[in-house]
C-alpha cells in the first residue's frame, strides 16, 4: 500500500455540511475478511483514481440482514434493515454503490418497502458508468490476451439480470472472455447464498464450489473472475481444493481493473 | 330407435364433462385453502408472461430437444381439438362431418390435412418422448423421487395420446366416403390400404368403433388431467400470470414482522400496553409454514401446475452435488399433501380434521430445506413459472421462528449480527480498520 487510501466517513462529511455523490456500502465481508478486504481496497483505489466523491459509513455500517432473512429469520432481517435505513435516511443517502451482491440485492429489492429508497448499484455497474462518462480508462495491461471466465453471482445475475456490466468490463481488459457451460440465466451457484457460508453443506457427493471449478476447469482459465466476496472464497477454496492455483487466479472484477493500471 | 346413438352421445359429454367440472370446483377450493395474497399488480406485464411463457412456449424452448417436440405436442393437441367440435355436433346431432357439408371441400380438406399431419407428428413427437423416458433413460426422469406412480403417470399420458392420435387416423382411414372425397386424407390414405381387404361392413364398424374410442378417450383424459401431473395444459395459463413479477433476487417482508419490529424501535411505544382490538385477528397463526394452509394460494396453484419436468431439479446446485434437496419434489410433496387435506375435508363434511401430519417432516424434510443456497436457479429453469424457492423460504421461516431450529451453525451466524451487525465475531467499532491494513 505505497499510497494512502481516501476513505471519507460520512460522519466526517456530515461534520463540513457535504453530500458525497455516491455512498460505498463496503458490507461485512468486505470489512472483516481478508480476502475480501483485498476487494473493498482495490475498488476505493479506482474510485480515488476517478476522482469519484464518495464516503462510507464506516462503524456505523452494520449487516444488511440477508444471511439472516435466507435462514427464515425475518425478524433478525427486519432489524438490521430498519436500523440500517435510519442511518441512510439520516444522512440523506439517495445512491449506494456496494461490492457485495447480497448486500445490494437486499438494499435494492428488500429495503425500499421497509422505508429505504435508494439508488443501489453493484460495483461494476457503477464502474461501467464510469467508463461510459470517460472518468475511468481500463486498459488490459498484465491481462491482454489471457483467458478470463466470469462466474455469475447469482443475487446479481438470476436475482436481478445484471450479465453484461461485468462481462463488458473484462472485454475491456482486451482479454479473452471464455464462457462456462452454465453461464448467465443458467450459471450455477458457488455453493454460499442462502447462508450456506455459514454452516456445513448437507450430506452429498461433492461440494457446489468445487462442480462449480470444475466446469471452470474445463474451458481452462487463467483467471475466474468474481464479482461477489463470497463466490470469490468459494471458488478460491475450490481452486485449492483441485490443486489448480498455480494455474487458475480467483479475483474480482475491480481487482482486475486497479491490477492492471498498477494502482 | 335411431337417436340410441346420440342419447349415449349427449350421456356421455354430460357424464365427461360434470365429472371433470365437479374436480375442477374441488381443485379452485384445495387452491383457496391457501393464504391470500396480493396479485393484482403488474397486469401488463403479468398478462405479457402469460402470453410469452405459457402460449409462445418461451422457456420450453430453452432445452432445444424437449422443447422443439413439445411445442409440436402443445400446438398438434390445440389445433387438433377444433376436429373435437365437429365430433361433438355429429354426436349429438347424428351427422356424419358436417363440416364438410357447411364448409368448401378444398377448405374442409385442408383442415382435416392439418389435423392429419399434426397428428402424425403428435404421434412421432410422443414416441421420442417416450424413448427419452424409457430408453435412454435422461437422468432427470428417473431421481427418486420418480418412483412409482410418477413414473407410471408418465407414461399413461403418452400411452393416451399415442392411442387417441392412432384412433383419429384410423377413423379417418376407414371413412370410405371420406376417402374417396380425396382431400384432406393425406396420411390416412396411406393407412386406408391397411383396411383394404376387409368387407365393407366391417370397415364401418371398425371406423365407428375409432371414432367412439377416440371422442370417449378424449373425456377419458380430460378426467384423467385432476389425477395427474398432466393438469398443466390447463393451469399453466393461470401459472405464469400469477407467476413472480419482482426480481427473482427479492424476497417478500413479512408484513406481521414489521409491525413489531417497528413497535420494538419506536422509543415511545409503551411495552406494557395490550395490543390494539383490531389487530387481534390480522395476527397471523404463526410465522412461515409448517403445512400447506400457511402457503399462500399461489404457492399452491404452482403445486398442481407442476408437470414434474424434472427441469428445476436437473439446475438445482444442492441437487447437483447429490444432496437430498430436489425442487421439484418440494412442489410434489406440497401437492400430494395439499390433495391429502382436500381428501381429509372431503371425508369430514367440509372441515379438516387435523390427521397428526404436515407438510414438514411428513413430507419435506429439515435436510431437504437446509441445502437450498437461494440460488433461483429451480425458479430460472422452470417453463412454467413456479417458485419452489418461496416454499423453501417460507418452511425455514417456521423453522427459525417458530421452532427455533435453525442448524448451530446459523444460529451463532445469527447471534454474532444481533450482537455486533456482522455474521462473524468482529467487533462494530472495527469496521473500518481495513482502511489502514
Amino acid at each position: 500500500m505505497s499510497e494512502q487510501l481516501k476513505v471519507p466517513t460520512m460522519a466526517e462529511y456530515m461534520a463540513e455540511g457535504k453530500q458525497p455523490e455516491v455512498l460505498f456500502w463496503v458490507g461485512c465481508a468486505g470489512s472483516f475478511d481478508d480476502r475480501a478486504k483485498k476487494i473493498t481496497k482495490a475498488f476505493v483505489k479506482i474510485l480515488n483514481k476517478s476522482n469519484v466523491d464518495f464516503a462510507v459509513l464506516g462503524t456505523e455500517e452494520g449487516c444488511t440482514g440477508d444471511p439472516a432473512k435466507r435462514s427464515g429469520n425475518e425478524f433478525l432481517f427486519q432489524m438490521q434493515a430498519m436500523t440500517n435505513i435510519e442511518v441512510l435516511n439520516a444522512y440523506e443517502i439517495t445512491k449506494i454503490v456496494t461490492t457485495c451482491p447480497h448486500c445490494f440485492n437486499t438494499m435494492k429489492n428488500e429495503y425500499p418497502e421497509l422505508g429505504g429508497k435508494y439508488e443501489v448499484m453493484h460495483h461494476t455497474q457503477f464502474l461501467k458508468s464510469l467508463l461510459n462518462d470517460g472518468r475511468l480508462t481500463i486498459e488490459g495491461g498484465q491481462f491482454k490476451g489471457k483467458r478470463i471466465t466470469f462466474h455469475d453471482p447469482c443475487f446479481l445475475g438470476r436475482g436481478n439480470g445484471v450479465y453484461e456490466a461485468p462481462r463488458d468490463l473484462i472485454r475491456k481488459l482486451d482479454a479473452e472472455l471464455v464462457e462456462m457451460k452454465s453461464c448467465k440465466s443458467r450459471g450455477l451457484c458457488c455453493g454460499a447464498g442462502g447462508a450456506q457460508m455459514f454452516k456445513d453443506a448437507e450430506k452429498g457427493d461433492k461440494e457446489i464450489n468445487v462442480e462449480r471449478t470444475e466446469e471452470a476447469m474445463e474451458i481452462k482459465p487463467e483467471i475466474i473472475a468474481a464479482g461477489c466476496p463470497f463466490c470469490n472464497t468459494m471458488m478460491t477454496d475450490g481452486v485449492k481444493a483441485k490443486d489448480q492455483e498455480s494455474k487458475i487466479e480467483v479475483m474480482d472484477i475491480a481487482e482486475l481493473i486497479a491490477n492492471a493500471d498498477d494502482l | 330407435m335411431n337417436y340410441i346413438p346420440n342419447i349415449l352421445f349427449a350421456i356421455a359429454l354430460i357424464i365427461g364433462i360434470g365429472y371433470f367440472a365437479n374436480n375442477i370446483r374441488k381443485l379452485f377450493r384445495n387452491i383457496k385453502l391457501g393464504q391470500d395474497v396480493d396479485v393484482s399488480d403488474n397486469t401488463s406485464q403479468r398478462w405479457k408472461n402469460m402470453i410469452n411463457i405459457a402460449l409462445g412456449q418461451s422457456k420450453m424452448v430453452k432445452r432445444p430437444v424437449s422443447g422443439f417436440l413439445h411445442v409440436i405436442v402443445y400446438v398438434g393437441f390445440i389445433i387438433i381439438n377444433i376436429e373435437v367440435l365437429e365430433i361433438i355436433i355429429d354426436g349429438l346431432f347424428g351427422s356424419h362431418r358436417i363440416f364438410s357439408e357447411l364448409l368448401p371441400t378444398s377448405v374442409y380438406g385442408f383442415l382435416i390435412a392439418s389435423f392429419e399431419i399434426l397428428a402424425a407428428l403428435v404421434f412421432v413427437s410422443v414416441v421420442i418422448f417416450w424413448i427419452r423416458r424409457n430408453v435412454i433413460k435422461i437422468q432427470r426422469f428417473w431421481k427418486a423421487e420418480m418412483k412409482g406412480w410418477p413414473k407410471s403417470d408418465g407414461n399413461i399420458i403418452l400411452y393416451i395420446e399415442m392411442i387417441l392420435m392412432a384412433l383419429f387416423l384410423v377413423m379417418n382411414a376407414t371413412d370410405t366416403a371420406f376417402q374417396s372425397m380425396n382431400s384432406g386424407n393425406v396420411i390416412s390414405q396411406f393407412i386406408a390400404p391397411l383396411f383394404s381387404g376387409l368387407p365393407e361392413v366391417t370397415i364401418a364398424v371398425i371406423e365407428r368403433s375409432a371414432w367412439w374410442l377416440h371422442i370417449l378417450g378424449i373425456l377419458g383424459f380430460l378426467n384423467y388431467l385432476y389425477f395427474s401431473k398432466h393438469l398443466h395444459i390447463l393451469l399453466a395459463f393461470p401459472n405464469t400470470y400469477y407467476g413472480k413479477v419482482k426480481p427473482k433476487g427479492q424476497l417478500d417482508n413479512l408484513v406481521a414482522v414489521t409491525k413489531e419490529v417497528k413497535m420494538m424501535m419506536d422509543p415511545d411505544a409503551d411495552p406494557y400496553a395490550a395490543a390494539p382490538e383490531e389487530d387481534a385477528d390480522e395476527i397471523p397463526a404463526k410465522f412461515g409454514a409448517s403445512d400447506v394452509q400457511d402457503l399462500n394460494w399461489v404457492q399452491l396453484l404452482n403445486a398442481y401446475t407442476c408437470t414434474e419436468c424434472g427441469r428445476c431439479t436437473n439446475e438445482c446446485p444442492a441437487n447437483i452435488t447429490g444432496k437430498k434437496l430436489s425442487p421439484r419434489k418440494i412442489m410434489m410433496d406440497t401437492r400430494d399433501r395439499l390433495e391429502e387435506v382436500g381428501k381429509n375435508i372431503d371425508a369430514n363434511k367440509g372441515v379438516f380434521v387435523d390427521d397428526g401430519k404436515q407438510l414438514l417432516d411428513d413430507y419435506i424434510t429439515r435436510e431437504e430445506l437446509w441445502a437450498c443456497t437461494s440460488c433461483n436457479a429451480c425458479v430460472e429453469a422452470c417453463p412454467v413459472s413456479i417458485d419452489p424457492l418461496s416454499i423453501i423460504m417460507d418452511m425455514r421461516r417456521y423453522l427459525v421462528m417458530e421452532q427455533s431450529a435453525a442448524p448451530m451453525e446459523l444460529n451463532n451466524m445469527m447471534t454474532n449480527i444481533e450482537n455486533n451487525a456482522a455474521p462473524w465475531p468482529y467487533n462494530q467499532m472495527d469496521r473500518l480498520n481495513w482502511k489502514n491494513e
